[in-house]
């Protein structure tokens, strides 16, 4: 609310700088190139009585600056004829003027800073931020405890694995790659620990994946193929070295292994878009292989029926293993209810009901899901 | 709240801006008086808005304020108050902002200062100087933002460069600017007076203390320059020929021009179509100065070509600016009546000659900095043009005019007597000769050119010394009557004399430090002595010292001669944690007019240290003789009086000294 308050202030002041002159009071007359010829015609004779210059150059300098003089008294003496009959101004031009200043200066300034600024951030001294972190006896002060601690404590690996990403949130990353590298000094080679200092190199280089960074997570990826962090990074190294293919195959690769709902899927997956790869079709559900669905684009109503049935039992087939798959019988039982099997869809309910039987959270879960499709009432 | 308060503080002035722009300009065309009054109090206005937002970004760099981007990208917490300030422009968006805010100086200046101005002069000068601020608020506004904010405030801030760390930049920048942008006044008076049609002898009059001040800034400004790369660079040099020096020698040179054909404008009338073309090119190049430093387009064509918003941006207030002027010249210089005459040797002739010289060395640094630009973009081809160019170019061209120097304030107006003249600078020519006598047989014949140099360096101090002497008819006339007559000389004669003199005080820099200074580059283990020029430097032992944000290497020298010990010297190199870089402090030691000069680098395997010795003899000279230009320029900028020319009646006879020309 000060805020605009004060603007409301500045724009006033703005705007009585463009009113005030309009006023119409009497201002002094301008100055004029006929002073200047006078001072230089009594520079003249200054310079004579001093002994400057000789009579003759006083003369021919005076004829010639009277010379001056007089076509400037001349082409001054209309001017003022004109600006003592006029009044000097038109009641017209004043108030173009002045609608000028009162609504098109202000409507101006409000549209671009609207445009451009943000009125609803505070100011956030380095003092008040200070004060806030005190308060919150949060991060900043945290960290200053650990770093004491580990001070009188210098081996203490947990401290450090506590303190390391801290740093790299707080964008401290010179910070972030020392303690990575302590860690790595203090419990070995490692992975993740190799995983973990090439992020914090990375950070350091805004973001670029270093010659440095990219040599521990390959000795990452070579302690543990199955590295995830190092790997994704690998794959932004490839794209910043301009090898997008490559790029796009680290990171497919990745997106197939990946469990069903882990965060980081996003993530990989516009990294992915980001280098023109197609990502795969999620995972979590294995459902038809693309070529099974291609093949089954080209086929006759009757041979899809057949082709869709051999799927459905070959599922059949496989909960008669794993019985303890929910997903599996929940695919099932719409299988048979879509292809119109509804006495099968009723003895699968049934197998499923009693394969579940052991676990009362997904035996609730089938029956909904039976209900749902209306197998059961 | 500061920071939106000064982001709003510079949309007003870019408002009060546009309404200055237009108002005044047609209160000049219709002669209405209150139209015209406003463009004095929208000018004071604009400073003041401008300075506000200038202070609110400084209150937000002093107190870490890091929801500013600005200040998050170029400061630290950590940062002494100082270069805490000085960031503020130590980076592309705070600099146009302190850019701006010299124009809204000189804007206010003249609306302050300015009641000896005719009011329709004055109007439409304060209408065109408005037309470029608001080019430039626009510019900041849309492009290089200085005020735009962070939702989330980092904790830290990225630091200032390093090499930016240095008290070099609280003073440098803020000189140079007021040089380049107080050009802009000279620019907006040209122009006006082609818009109204008519010029005289009191145009350059008026004209004249602004082109002054701004001269005198950029001549300081300049140096300061130099004298910080010399000592930051950390290999003794002090002029590199680096497009971005050359850009503000460009201006320089041009101003120079103008305020030496002003000089004839007001005296005599004459050369007014001239002068009003060099005013508008001396603006001009400090404009394209701005585009080259400010677009990216040096540090590679191609850079510039990827994110071209700023560079095209100041590429259109070029084209704007500079191709309106000279199309606007184009269409009423023609116009404009030509003044008085004069015979080639003459005052004015020498003037003019001066002119020739100093435009055409401009144009070869022109020449010398975009042809390179020019040819990459066209070809890909990268070369760079450095000293060979200039020496075989820029050099001579300096050497002549710097020995004309002395003639043309002894020629009389008009019609002046050369031969009188050279008769009367034979004696300083003698003091010269016996400067080269002398060095010659000081150094033995090692550089021929050098000891002609000393001699032009010592004509031209002789020179002025002899022009003085003349006006106050010292040795001719009694010696009271001759005080009295120097007191009552104008000032700019002493102005004139002082900062030629200050010219060859700088070659006589740039001579002893080119010619005789010496240079070692050794490897150094502790206790280990070295030599250079009869100077014994012992290397103590290298030790670390922690600074408010770097912690800093420092090496101990013990410096002696003839085995008696005169000082330490104490060269360091320091590492900035925040952006992982590292800055070179040479130490400095004065010997007279000379300095040691001392640099390290890195420790080679066996715990050797590398380190650069320089011994330069008289290289001070070179930012003493700028001082003392500068204060030429003070003498003659203080002269209250205006001056006139006398012209020399034809028929008598020029060498008689009571018949001299009046300055």
């Amino acid at each position: 609310m000060t805020l605009w308050l004060v603007f409301a202030l500045m724009t006033a002041t703005a705007a009585f700088a463009v009113l005030w002159p309009l006023s119409g009071r009497k201002t002094a007359p301008g100055g004029s190139d006929v002073v200047v010829y006078r001072d230089q015609l009594d520079e003249i004779a200054r310079d004579r009585a001093a002994g400057l210059i000789g009579e003759a150059e006083a003369e021919a300098a005076r004829i010639e600056v009277s010379r001056r003089l007089l076509a400037a008294a001349d082409a001054a003496a209309p001017e003022t004829a004109i600006e003592a009959s006029s009044a000097g101004s038109s009641l017209w031009r004043r108030r173009a003027t002045a609608l000028a200043g009162l609504l098109l200066l202000p409507a101006g300034a409000a549209a671009v800073y609207l445009a451009l600024g943000s009125p609803q951030l505070p100011g956030e001294p380095l003092a008040a931020r200070l004060a806030a972190v005190d308060r919150n006896n949060s991060i900043a002060s945290m960290v200053s405890q650990v770093e004491a601690h580990l001070e009188r404590n210098p081996n203490d690996v947990r401290g450090f694995e506590v303190l390391a990403p801290i740093y790299l949130r707080m964008g401290r990353y010179a910070d972030a790659v020392a303690t990575r590298r302590k860690l790595i000094a203090l419990s070995g080679e490692s992975a993740d620990r190799e995983a973990d200092l090439g992020e914090a190199l990375t950070a350091a280089a805004n973001g670029i994946v270093t010659d440095e960074a990219k040599n521990a997570f390959d000795s990452a990826v070579k302690l543990d193929a199955q590295q995830l962090k190092a790997r994704f990074f690998l794959g932004l190294a490839a794209e910043q070295d301009g090898d997008k293919p490559k790029a796009a195959t680290i990171w497919r690769g990745l997106l197939e292994q990946a469990p069903a709902g882990v965060p980081w899927i996003e993530t990989v997956r516009e990294a992915l878009a980001r280098v023109g790869g197609t990502p795969p079709p999620v995972a979590a559900a294995p459902g038809p292989s693309a070529q099974e669905v291609e093949a089954a684009a080209g086929m006759s109503a009757e041979d899809r029926n057949a082709m869709i049935r051999g799927m459905v039992a070959k599922l059949a087939d496989r909960l008669k293993q794993q019985s303890d798959d929910l997903e599996g019988w929940q695919r099932l039982l719409r299988a048979y209810m879509v292809l119109g099997e509804r006495d099968k869809a009723v003895a699968a309910a049934a197998d499923a009901k009693q394969a579940l039987a052991g676990s009362p959270d997904k035996l609730r879960r089938i029956e909904d899901a039976a209900k749902d499709l209306g197998i059961e009432h | 709240m500061i920071p939106e308060l000064g982001h709003y503080a510079l949309v007003l002035a870019l408002a009060l801006g546009l309404i200055q722009s237009v108002a005044p300009a047609i209160g000049a065309r219709y002669r209405d008086a209150s139209l015209m009054r406003l463009a004095d109090s929208t000018a004071l206005m604009q400073f003041f808005f401008v300075a506000l937002s200038f202070a609110a970004l400084t209150a937000s760099y002093v107190t870490s304020d890091f929801s500013v981007a600005n200040v998050y990208e170029n400061s630290h917490s950590m940062m002494p108050l100082i270069y805490k300030m000085t960031s503020v422009w130590g980076n592309h968006e705070g600099s146009m902002l302190l850019w701006v805010l010299i124009l809204a100086v000189f804007g206010a200046g003249v609306a302050a200062f300015g009641a000896n101005l005719p009011t329709r002069l004055k109007a439409l000068v304060l209408a065109v100087q408005s037309w470029i601020a608001c080019a430039f608020y626009l510019f900041i506004l849309l492009t290089s933002n200085p005020f735009l904010r962070l939702a989330q405030a980092p904790f830290e801030g990225r630091d200032l460069n390093p090499i930016l760390q240095d008290p070099g930049l609280a003073i440098h920048p803020p000189l140079l600017y007021l040089g380049y942008v107080g050009f802009s006044i000279a620019f907006s008076f040209a122009i006006a007076a082609l818009i109204e049609g008519r010029i005289d002898a009191a145009w350059a009059r008026w004209v004249r203390p602004w082109t002054l001040a701004a001269w005198m800034f950029l001549t300081l400004g300049i140096a300061m320059g130099s004298y910080w790369a010399y000592y930051t660079l950390g290999w003794g040099g002090f002029w590199f020929w680096d497009p971005v020096e050359n850009a503000s020698l460009m201006p320089w040179l041009a101003g120079t021009a103008l305020l030496h054909s002003a000089v004839v404008m007001e005296k005599r009338n004459a050369l007014k179509i001239w002068t009003i073309l060099l005013a508008i090119l001396t603006f001009s190049l400090s404009l394209i100065g701005t585009f080259l430093v400010r677009s990216g387009v040096l540090t590679s064509v191609h850079a510039f070509a990827t994110d071209p918003t700023r560079g095209v941006f100041i590429l259109a207030i070029l084209v704007l600016f500079i191709g309106g002027s000279l199309t606007l010249f184009a269409w009423r210089a023609p116009m404009l009546k030509q003044g008085g005459l004069f015979a080639p040797i003459s005052r004015e002739g020498a003037l003019v000659f001066n002119n020739l010289f100093l435009t055409t060395a401009c144009l070869t640094v022109f020449v010398g900095t975009l042809y390179p630009l020019a040819l990459e973009a066209l070809t890909g081809e990268k070369i760079s043009v450095g000293p060979p160019f200039y020496d075989v170019t820029f050099g001579p061209l300096m050497l002549a005019l710097i020995f004309a120097m002395p003639f043309g304030p002894l020629l009389a107006w008009k019609r002046g007597d050369l031969l009188g003249v050279a008769q009367r600078l034979m004696s300083a020519f003698a003091l010269g000769l016996v400067a080269v006598g002398i060095t010659f047989a000081i150094e033995g014949g090692q550089s021929v050119l050098a000891p002609f140099g000393i001699g032009l360096a010592f004509f031209v101090i002789a020179g002025s010394a002899v022009d003085l002497a003349e006006r106050t008819g010292l040795f001719r006339v009694p010696l009271p009557t001759a005080a009295r007559r120097a007191a009552g000389l104008p000032r700019s004669a002493w102005g004139t004399a002082v900062a030629h003199a200050g010219l060859a005080l700088t070659l006589l820099g740039i001579i002893g430090a080119a010619t005789w200074g010496t240079e070692r580059i050794v490897a150094l283990k502790p206790s280990q002595t070295v030599a250079l020029s009869g100077y014994e430097l012992t290397f103590q032992g290298l030790t670390q010292r922690r600074g408010p944000n770097y912690t800093a290497e420092v090496a101990t020298f013990v410096v002696r001669r003839g085995g008696a010990t005169i000082g330490v010297m104490e060269p360091s190199k320091r590492s900035f944690s925040a952006r992982a870089m590292s800055t070179n402090e040479a130490a400095l030691k004065m010997q007279g007019l000379g300095q040691l000069y001392l640099s390290i680098g890195d420790t080679e395997a066996g715990g050797a240290l590398a380190v650069r010795l320089y011994y330069k003899p008289l290289v001070l000279l070179i930012w003493f003789g700028a001082l003392v230009m500068m204060l030429g320029g003070a003498l003659s900028l203080s002269d209250r009086r205006l001056r006139v020319g006398a012209p020399k009646p034809g028929k008598k006879p020029a060498a008689r000294p009571a018949m001299q020309a009046a300055e």
